[in-house]
């Protein structure tokens, strides 16, 4: 049988023993310096404490492409695909590109800047991706604790559970399922991340099985469960070179995840509670070379216990990116699962109260800073406004809220196709529009200027009125196109119908309060007389 | 055949050459490791570098043979745990939020068996560890002045009392724990039943009649009709100190803010999803002479999916600019969280895209829609939720006692090992 060995380091040690070979994920320079450095990094690491100012705001490393732009090489060549070096650093601030698309700066005359911007680069969290390929997703990597002051980054991660006592056809329909979910929403599906396998079992063999089938079923990434560090190997060689994520290293069993995530190369998760321990593990990991780390402080679900756990991850997230204490500036799990034990959600009569209980907490850590969270309900009451929510939070908030004003066309009208109207609003305006060209409902629709607002408050607050659905139809012409003169506006602008008469003598006609029953709508009510 | 040697033999091998180091190296053949007997000490990271070895081998079984040492479990090694202690500073803040209290009991002039009080936080939400929040958030359940349309998951709550609006009031708080109930004059607007100013300070009577809580008096939202209608309900209310619902600046907000002062209410400030229209609408009413403790505002509730993020950012950005010091919006924060209703996601049966996955039961999904619209924004700043599912109303209330540390809320929840997840067996789901 041949082996291979890698000679990396001999190293003398005392007299008694002779030589050493080994194999080692180390690199040498960790090894020599691994004891005396301990003392220093920790140091470093946690004395580090700085410009927290009042209030917490935390100032930005980085405010403007010029910064960036010093340290790029300033020869606007183009390779990064931009024509300037300045176009390239406001897409770096951004994270809409990122260094290594910039070839010139790892020539040697620029490694040394090339390194510095890599420093101001770096988020304040660490990113940790897990799973591979198209699926795979990147967790962490977040600069600010409250949106408003630039944007969250990456989405919580929304992972669902199988177990590996389900049967096998069980198994695979679940995974499927919650593979294939989705949900349409402001122009595009919404998706959940990633599965979770849980050993239910406590039996390696049976637990390898089930996320060997599991990985089959899917390629979302996998986030293997058990404190188990042997149960955690075996499912680990089913699917190491998928990069799953392993949970969880603990205070007894955490030498035997160190070496698996160096190993296999895999992000591991670290849980205690207690933060002294946490923290404590975070560094023992990262002293040891292991990057993908994401740091369980554990969800209680309900009581005292889970006002704690709010505690805890606003603290932590506070120490990692206000105060800068790089052991803890990792991604955060949540897991709002344990709400199902609390409500004895293993009965049926309880699932129901359980899945809320559960939503309920996925919202608090959603907002507070939970980079990925382990849920059980895949019920769509569950998954909609979950998901929902996580977009909601994770939108940039320095996105536009509004659209242009304007007539659009929907399909391939003719004169005699229905005219909507709609507000500005970007999200009313997506929806809408996705409603009637989802139903294949060939129409006008006339976004009107409400100041960015949607209908039923513009109504409400006098952005939408019936002088801006003349100011509309003029502006855009829309008698050039539309020959019947009638006019469909939502349901929820009811009230305006008749001054919208008065004032732009055109017909009226009230649509449905919802623009998701505008196809219902169109078979009683369209074509009124007089356009057929 | 390859020759068996063992570590000694390489180290004699290398001590010969005075090599302290090999670099890209392969060797073929079982390796035995060898430790010198007399048990001494490796230093942690060799220690644990050897173990990679041996765990490699093993793992891609590649054939290192197992080593003569004695098997070294992981936790025999001398890896140390770095130990190290978590900190993190309190955030503290110049700014505190006003303490305003709804409703007046007979010893202040009032028939209300109980007040309400509100605001006075000097830190966000929930946020204890800096400074314990003062006072929980509260509910108010709706009531309106005739039967309207309601999403069937709320209906079946309230169809028995929507004739009967006092009714409707005591069922709020009867059966579903209200601290508040509001009274939506929705009838008294010129498009629905234009019911006269005078009908509708009768409804107000009526409901200070059949409930003991604080109310909140809300209007039709016809900007041209409400000054008239809040002027009268507030007039009937007289030494209730209700909060009346609401000034914006679309509208003559002085008559109504001067009927509120004239007749002791508190006054809720109502903008549009607009930092500084808030800060401009409450400077107005400063310069009327409302004290700060008589005003509410209400920066509007958009719904999740349908700009719960603008109302999230909007509530906590006043709320965290209230605390560095901007006293213009330092006032306690009011929330329609039943505008969550209005999702298409809580009421309609089945999704109108056709590529979506199943929706599941509308019934199940209107609740939760509300809860997280109410509970996310409590988490932004809001202080008083109006709200209408019972169960919504329960669960926020719920949450938000916990979260705050009301007694009782407190020993919830202590019956689970949390990490017992993994290994749960339930499978209702």
């Amino acid at each position: 049988m041949e082996k291979k060995v890698v000679m990396q380091i001999i190293k003398r040690i005392g007299k008694c023993v002779r030589k050493i070979l080994f194999y080692s994920p180390f690199d040498k320079e960790q090894i020599a310096g691994l004891d005396e450095n301990v003392k220093e990094t920790n140091k470093n690491l946690f004395q580090n404490v700085n410009w927290c100012n009042e209030g917490g705001h935390e100032e930005m490393k980085i405010s403007s492409p010029m910064e960036i732009w010093k340290y790029l090489p300033g020869t606007n060549c183009g390779k990064c695909g931009e024509k300037t070096c300045l176009a390239f650093a406001s897409l770096l601030i951004e994270r809409e590109k990122n260094l290594k698309e910039c070839p010139p700066l790892f020539e040697p005359k620029y490694a040394e800047k090339g390194k510095k911007l890599a420093e101001l680069l770096a988020p304040e969290v660490r990113e940790v991706e897990i799973g591979i390929g198209d699926k795979a997703r990147k967790i962490g990597g977040e600069d600010v604790m409250y949106r408003h002051e630039r944007t969250f980054f990456n989405r919580t991660a929304l992972v669902y559970d199988v177990w590996d006592t389900m049967k096998e056809e069980e198994l695979r329909a679940r995974v499927r399922e919650i593979t294939d979910w989705q949900k349409f929403y402001v122009g595009e599906f919404l998706k959940v991340d990633a599965i979770a396998v849980r050993s239910v079992s406590g039996e390696a063999k049976t637990f390898a099985d089930c996320v060997k089938l599991a990985a089959e079923e899917t390629d979302f990434p996998l986030v293997l469960c058990s404190f188990n560090a042997k149960v955690i190997e075996e499912g680990l060689k089913e699917v190491s070179d998928r990069k799953p994520l392993i949970y969880a290293a603990d205070k007894d069993t955490w030498k035997e995840f160190l070496g698996f995530a160096k190993k296999y190369k895999v992000p591991v998760a670290l849980f205690s509670p207690d933060l002294d321990m946490l923290n404590s593990l975070a560094v023992t990991f990262s002293s040891a070379g292991v990057e993908g780390i994401v740091l369980d402080p554990g969800t209680y679900p309900a009581g005292k216990g889970l006002k704690e756990t709010f505690s805890r991850f606003v603290r932590i997230r506070r120490a990692g990116i206000i105060e800068g204490n790089k052991g803890l500036a990792y991604p955060l799990m949540s897991v709002p699962m344990s709400a199902w034990m609390d409500n004895d959600g293993d009965k049926a009569e309880n699932a129901l109260e359980s899945s809320y209980w559960e939503a309920i907490i996925a919202d608090l850590f959603i907002i507070k800073y939970a980079d990925i969270m382990i849920l059980h309900s895949i019920e769509p009451h569950s998954l909609i406004p979950e998901r929902t929510l996580a977009a909601n939070i994770y939108t940039d908030p320095r996105r536009p809220v509004s659209v242009e004003p304007g007539l659009r066309e929907v399909g391939n009208p003719t004169e005699k196709s229905p005219l909507f109207v709609t507000t500005n609003f970007a999200l009313t305006y997506y929806t809408v529009e996705s409603d009637i060209s989802s139903n294949k409902i060939d129409s006008y629709l006339m976004v009107v200027d409400s100041e960015g607002i949607g209908v039923e408050s513009a109504v409400a607050g006098g952005q939408l009125n019936a002088e801006n659905f003349k100011d509309a139809l003029e502006s855009f012409r829309v008698e050039d196109k539309v020959k019947h003169k009638t006019l469909v506006i939502p349901g929820l602008a009811a009230r305006l119908s008749g001054e919208t008469e008065d004032v732009t003598g055109w017909t009226v006609l009230v649509g449905p309060r919802d623009s998701g029953r505008i196809p219902g709508w169109m078979e009683k009510n369209w074509p009124p007389e007089g356009v057929a | 055949m390859e020759k068996e040697i063992t570590l000694a033999d390489i180290a004699k091998i290398l001590d010969k050459y005075d090599i302290v180091e090999l670099e890209d190296v392969k060797i073929k053949g079982d390796i035995e490791l060898e430790l010198a007997e007399g048990g001494v000490a490796l230093p942690p990271s060799i220690a644990q570098a050897l173990q990679s070895i041996i765990s490699a081998g093993a793992g891609v079984g590649t054939g290192v043979q197992k080593a003569q040492i004695p098997t070294t479990p992981a936790e025999e090694l001398n890896l140390e745990l770095i130990r190290t202690e978590f900190k993190v500073a309190k955030t503290e803040w110049k700014g505190q939020i006003e303490e305003v209290t709804i409703g007046a009991t007979s010893a202040d002039g009032g028939t209300r068996e109980g007040t309400v009080t509100i605001g006075g936080e000097k830190a966000l939400p929930f946020y204890n560890f800096d400074y314990q929040m003062p006072h929980p958030p509260v509910i108010s359940v709706d009531c309106f002045d005739m039967p309207i349309k309601l999403a069937k998951a709320v209906r079946g709550h309230y169809e028995d009392v929507m004739e009967d609006v006092g009714e409707w009031a005591k069922k709020n708080v009867r059966e579903f724990g209200a601290d508040m109930v509001t009274i939506h004059l929705i009838s008294t607007d010129p498009t629905i039943k234009d019911t006269s100013a005078r009908e509708a300070a009768k409804t107000v009577e009526e409901v200070l009649q059949a409930v003991k809580v604080p109310i909140v008096i809300g209007g039709s939202g016809n900007p041209d009709k409400d000054p008239e209608v809040l002027e009268a309900a507030a007039e009937a209310a007289e030494g209730e100190r209700c909060l009346i619902a609401s000034a914006n600046l679309n509208m003559d907000y002085e008559r109504i803010a001067k009927a509120a002062l004239e007749h002791g209410h508190v006054i809720l400030s109502w903008t549009q999803l607009d930092i500084n229209a808030q800060k401009t609408l409450n400077r107005y009413l400063f310069k009327m002479g409302v004290p700060r403790e008589d005003i509410v505002i209400d920066p509007t509730t958009a719904t999740l999916g349908y700009g719960l993020d603008y109302a999230f950012t909007n509530i906590e950005r006043m709320r965290i600019s209230a605390l560095k010091g901007a006293t213009d919006l330092a006032f306690p924060i009011s929330c329609g969280v039943t505008n969550a209703w209005g999702a298409r996601e809580a009421w309609m049966k089945n999704s109108p895209i056709a590529e979506d996955s199943y929706w599941g039961p509308a019934v199940n999904r209107g609740p939760l829609y509300e809860i997280i619209t109410g509970l996310t924004l409590g988490v932004a700043g809001g202080d008083m939720f109006m709200m209408m599912h019972p169960k919504a109303a329960a669960a926020v209330k719920r949450i938000t006692q916990m979260l705050f540390g009301a007694a009782g809320a407190e020993d919830e929840g202590k019956k689970v090992k949390m990490e017992d997840w993994v290994t749960w067996s339930g499978k209702a789901v």
